[in-house]
């Protein structure tokens, strides 16, 4: 059965509270999930308050300034700040987006709550392991496969048209917000593919340069890969870069629809 | 020995079932249907409210009404099965109770549909 309950081990206690230094006036409080795999202890919640008069605006910044000046064993994944490599993807004030993105100011009044990406096993506090996420991406096969030899002097052409089909999936960043805010995906992540890998399978299936889309719909007709989705369009809703997994989902059921009839 | 296994090898499992399409086409054209339906239903169940046994029985018994019964039974207790079987893949893990359940959903709304068409036949042919 699908699980309603935490198992013992990973009920979330009260944790440590590091105050802010004398003199901080313009503090705000961050609640944040940790957990670290060796010391057999249960996951905490870490109170930090953090003067936001000598840090930059966005939740990132606040997290490299805990582990700068506050607490180094604070763990977490980052890299570009600019909302293009997906490294930072959390829960944050309930909704999973990028840390880079998200404004502290944009959160809502009170404490800013920090979580890992729901649903997920946890490899060190704010760190998912995603390597069945990734996996799921490699099984959907994401990238161009044609028998046609490409042209010997230039590059495999599409019209202005179909290129324009490829807007508002090429964007995505597989940062795994909007499969980890799924509910089908939560209860079935081991058999359904997911909003991300199912816009990613869809990307290449809408490519007019793609000459496999018979064999892809063939692999993601599947009560589980796909038709676990029930459009409940939590994706649509978290995704950090606006844009809408359920539509890339919709337009793939269409097309099994299409060549069934 | 589950660590030995790849993770491209856990993701692609069983492989796919090459199947769905069929049951997500008829779950829709069921629901089309009961949607119309349910506007006749609606209106024949406020007008049973005020009638006795035997003024039901004959509003009922009406061919037109009857044959809009039947139909309404029938795709009511089809969609409710392939309703019943999503939510059932939705949160039953084990293989064998997930098709144990499967199987008794699919009996009893067969048996519920039977067993309303089979009032309705006897309700219209004045049994």
């Amino acid at each position: 059965m699908a699980e309603f309950t935490l198992p013992k081990n990973s009920q979330v206690q009260q944790g440590k509270k590091y105050p802010a230094k004398a003199g901080a006036k313009n503090i705000r409080t961050f609640r944040i999930y940790r957990w670290n795999p060796d010391n057999g202890e249960n996951p905490r919640v870490d109170t930090y308050e953090v003067d936001l008069s000598t840090c930059g605006p966005m939740v990132l910044d606040a997290l490299i300034k805990i582990k700068n000046e506050i607490d180094s064993t604070l763990t977490f994944r980052r890299s570009c700040r600019e909302g293009i490599c997906g490294s930072c993807a959390m829960n944050i004030d309930g909704t999973n987006t990028l840390a880079c993105t998200k404004a502290i100011a944009d959160c809502s009044p009170g404490d800013v709550k920090i979580n890992p990406l729901p649903h997920m096993q946890v490899i060190k506090d704010l760190i998912p392991d995603l390597t069945h996420f990734y996996a799921q991406l490699a099984s959907v096969k994401p990238w161009l496969r044609a028998e046609t030899p490409a042209p010997p002097d230039k590059e495999r052409l599409q019209s202005k048209a179909d290129r324009a089909k490829l807007d508002g999936l090429y964007e995505c960043i597989l940062c795994a917000c909007c499969s980890t805010s799924c509910p089908s995906y939560w209860w079935n992540s081991e058999r359904y593919l997911g909003p991300a890998i199912l816009l990613q399978a869809y990307r290449w299936i809408v490519d007019s340069r793609d000459e496999d889309t018979g064999a892809r719909l063939d692999e993601l007709e599947d009560p589980f890969k796909l038709y676990r989705c029930h459009t409940i369009m939590n994706c649509a809703r978290t995704c950090p870069k606006g844009l809408n997994p359920t539509k890339a989902i919709t337009e793939i059921k269409k097309l099994i629809v299409e060549r069934a009839s | 020995m589950n660590e030995l296994r790849t993770p491209l090898k856990k993701a692609l499992g069983l492989g796919s079932a090459r199947q769905g399409a069929h049951h997500f086409i008829v779950q829709r054209l069921t629901a089309l249907a009961l949607a119309l339906l349910a506007l006749w239903f609606l209106w024949i169940a406020l007008n049973v409210l005020h009638l006795d046994y035997a003024g039901a029985r004959a509003l009922i018994a009406y061919p037109l009404n009857a044959l809009l019964m039947l139909t309404f039974i029938i795709m009511a207790f089809w969609h409710a099965q392939l309703g019943l079987q999503v939510i059932i893949e939705d949160y039953v893990k084990p293989a064998g109770s997930r098709l144990s359940l499967q199987i008794a959903v699919k009996f009893l709304c067969f048996l519920g549909a039977a067993m309303g068409a089979l009032a309705v036949i006897r309700i219209a042919l004045g049994h």
